[in-house]
């Protein structure tokens, strides 16, 4: 197999030629061969009738065609659907904005209804003035903007213990990316003072949410003047009522769970609060029974988004787009390799764009695949020269039941018809 | 031991490039006033800080956990279908499937009295008394053998619980265990031998194969993100004049229908409506107007409903109305655990609301 994609096919004889052996091609091919394409050679509706007008669709949305790229969830994961999740179709999309519309959500109570006009948030604890804003004074503060991907600790939890779900939908779909537009917390922090709270070193802050789970986090006082931001605005527009509008936490890097959604309150304290979200969640137990807290960093992982079992090759041998994303949340990606045997051989693939520190990149490798079987994997490298496991490799040191953190290399097989299938393989 | 991770104290990793530099205040927002504060700074401590005044007792806490969680979590703590277990799971951590409670897992008790304090009863967060907390944590204690059925749990006793698991956690050490030795780029040969498949997919095909894929309209899509409910309502609405050949009409007023929309928002943790419905905490609601009580197929109800049912009760305007009310005032010994619809105007539209699901 070849990485070459020239020489075959991209001639339009060879292409006819070419087509007209080819089973799944052959209705079309056909026509076009005696008397040329119909949908070219004639007139069609859409090209002599009007389409629809400028006041048809105020806020658009995706063509009905695409109505099956979709957020999804696996009903029989959770309880009920409101302490729940769904999953991003990242398997459809390509580039790396994650359309809200589609971004997965994870709720504790569910995703609550909350205007602007009733949104405060405070700031309280060991500052020098406890304050109160409303949402129209933190448009007011001088702004920031950048893209950040946000994984949930949970994402590919399933898949300790063996390939469970089919579909890079469900067993990594729990990220999203989008480019936010918000205040600094360092800014809103400086605004209450933080010399009331002395040596910063070992202080800490508390967020928690407005809705009734609360989903409090205590972050370290230097994470969060480094790089944490208050948004309200994600990917241009306003934050969905889904993801926390009108304001949510952004934590770079760190777990979804710490970005708390229609973040209302703020504590400076000398201690971490210890609350459900940062013990009997959120923390990964070990092999031998004790378990890891504060784990907040996601570490650089990657998965091949297509082909992979939603997306079955479809068009047969031949020129190939093999595609995925990369991420790390303790730096910026500086190559991702792809294997088709399982991990044996392993070729670079190309990045769209260099990457972004804790953004997604997307890769590239385009193949000329000569119709056999391979065991799909994608490897990802961040900047600290951290080189993405195995699972046999993250197993070694934490066991079966961590639950959170799989950053494990996927594979996938694609047998010779093309189809994906979720594997483990040695 | 450090208390923070080695990585965290190094350069940080990143900044905001276009961070804004300020130089000085800009005066906005409003200082908040201590009631505001003490209204949200409800944060309790390991080491029992911030814990308000009161007191509960084991058998207070049994009465208690009965009305207000044993409905998800089980009369013993020990979960109903897939909510939480509260108790149990005693050294189980190192297992292949450890069970993780209160009781063999959490390593402080002020997070369970947080946590109950701020977010549960799951739909109705916020209304327990700090006394019922103190109850229901105290006897979560004894149901997981850890205190005996005379303890009273108060801000003097709290730190006489010491939960098990304690000393069951360390600081996240992947600094030290894994990242020096996840470096091997290898490009060729990496493996011995022909690679093997080990396990195939345990759910094959999609998870959501239910699932109805067609696509999805413009109309329903517009709305999705922000209130799919307008989507529904407006439909049941439409349909209302049709349905008069058939039956004997309900009139709808699709302004209540939606109010009662809302007002669901507090029942839906238990109760589901539509297409898609199933028996949850609670059973199914489609029909429920008008229906005889007890009679969803596959719901297990408790006695007292299955008395009332055998007695001929039907959720009429009237019945429902005062059950909604005061749900255990009105039948003693419900699960239904419910605090009640506390102004008529809510009880109104839920009834709007739950008839035009019962078309």
């Amino acid at each position: 197999m070849s990485t070459e994609t020239k020489g075959t096919g991209t001639s339009r004889r060879g292409f006819l030629k070419g087509a007209a052996a080819t089973g799944a091609a052959l209705g079309a091919a056909g026509a076009a061969r005696a008397e040329g394409d119909p949908l070219i050679t004639e007139v069609q509706e859409w090209a002599s009738g009007l389409g629809e007008g400028v006041d048809a669709t105020p806020y658009g949305m995706p063509i009905e065609f695409e109505g099956d790229v979709v957020r999804r969830n696996v009903e029989w994961l959770t309880a009920d659907t409101i302490s729940s999740i769904n999953f991003t179709p990242i398997h459809a999309l390509d580039g790396t904005i994650t359309p809200q519309g589609c971004a997965f959500e994870r709720h504790h109570s569910g995703a609550i209804t909350l205007k602007k006009e009733d949104y405060r948030l405070m700031i309280n604890g060991l500052v020098d003035t406890p304050l109160v804003f409303t949402y129209d004074d933190l448009e007011r503060f001088p702004r920031a903007q950048q893209t950040f991907f946000l994984e949930c600790a949970a994402n590919t939890g399933m898949e300790w213990a063996g390939s469970q779900l089919n579909g890079a939908q469900y067993t990594h779909g729990m990220i999203h990316n989008m480019e936010y537009t918000g205040v600094t917390l360092r800014t809103l922090l400086e605004e209450a003072g933080l010399d009331a709270a002395g040596d910063l070193k070992d202080k800490w802050v508390y967020v928690e949410g407005a809705d009734a789970s609360s989903n409090g986090r205590s972050i370290p006082m230097e994470k969060a003047l480094d790089d944490c931001m208050v948004a309200f605005k994600a990917n241009g527009e306003a934050l969905r009522m889904e993801h926390g509008y009108p304001v949510r936490l952004v934590v770079p890097g760190w777990e979804g769970n710490m970005w708390v959604k229609w973040l209302r309150r703020i504590e400076v304290m000398d201690k971490p609060v210890e609350s459900r979200e940062e013990t009997s969640k959120y923390t990964d137990t070990l092999e031998d029974g004790t378990s890891r807290k504060w784990t907040w960093a996601m570490d650089a992982k990657s998965v091949v988004t297509s082909p992979s079992p939603q997306m079955p090759i479809k068009h047969g041998k031949g020129p190939l787009v093999i595609t995925g994303l990369a991420w790390s949340g303790r730096g910026a990606i500086t190559a991702v390799d792809v294997s088709l045997d399982g991990g044996v051989t392993w070729q670079e693939a190309r990045l769209a764009e260099p990457g972004k520190p804790m953004a997604l990149t997307r890769f590239y490798l385009d193949i000329n695949w000569d119709g056999s079987e391979m065991f799909l994997q994608s490897r990802a490298m961040d900047d600290t020269g951290y080189v993405q496991p195995t699972k046999a490799q993250l197993r070694e040191v934490r066991g079966l039941n961590s639950i959170y953190h799989n950053n494990c290399i996927q594979t996938w097989h694609v047998n010779a018809n093309g189809e994906a299938n979720n594997v483990e393989v040695s | 031991m450090s208390k923070f991770p080695k990585f965290l104290m190094a350069a940080s990793v990143a900044t905001l490039t276009a961070a804004p530099a300020m130089a000085e205040k800009l005066g906005l927002g409003r200082t908040a006033t201590d009631s505001e504060i003490a209204a949200w700074n409800l944060d309790v401590f390991p080491d029992g800080s911030n814990l308000p005044a009161g007191k509960g007792d084991v058998w207070t806490g049994e009465e208690v956990f009965a009305e207000a969680c044993a409905v998800c979590h089980g009369e013993f703590a020990e979960g109903a279908g897939n909510w939480p277990k509260l108790a149990g799971g005693a050294d189980t951590l190192d297992h292949e499937d450890p069970l993780k409670t209160v009781g063999s897992y959490w390593p402080y008790l002020s997070t369970t009295f947080d946590y109950v304090r701020r977010s549960m009863p799951f739909g109705a967060a916020g209304t327990l008394s700090d006394d019922d907390t103190y109850a229901i944590v105290a006897y979560i204690l004894y149901s997981n053998d850890l205190v005996d059925d005379d303890f009273v749990l108060s801000k003097e006793t709290f730190l006489d619980v010491e939960l098990p698991n304690a000393e069951g956690f360390i600081v996240d050490d992947r600094a030290e265990t894994e990242y020096g030795s996840f470096t091997n780029r290898c490009m060729s040969d990496c493996k011995p031998g022909t690679v093997e498949v080990i396990t195939t997919v345990v759910f094959p095909g999609d998870p959501n194969s239910g699932f109805d894929a067609t696509p999805i309209s413009q109309a329903v899509m517009g709305t999705a993100a922000a209130t799919p409910a307008e989507a529904e309502v407006t439909e049941a609405a439409a349909e209302a004049p049709a349905a008069e050949e058939a039956a004997p009409a309900m009139e709808l007023d699709a302004e209540l229908v939606a109010k009662g929309e809302k007002v669901f928002k507090k029942c839906k943790a238990c109760h589901k409506v539509g297409d898609k419905a199933k028996n949850g905490t609670g059973p199914i609601l489609n029909g429920v107007y008008g229906r005889e009580a007890g009679t969803v197929d596959g719901f297990k109800y408790s006695k007292p409903m299955l008395t009332a049912a055998e007695g001929g009760l039907v959720w009429d305007e009237t019945e429902l109305s005062g059950y909604l009310a005061n749900p255990r005032k009105y039948m003693k010994g419900t699960k239904m655990s419910f605090a009640g619809l506390k102004k008529d105007k809510d009880i109104a539209a839920i009834l709007e609301f739950l008839k035009s699901h019962s078309q």
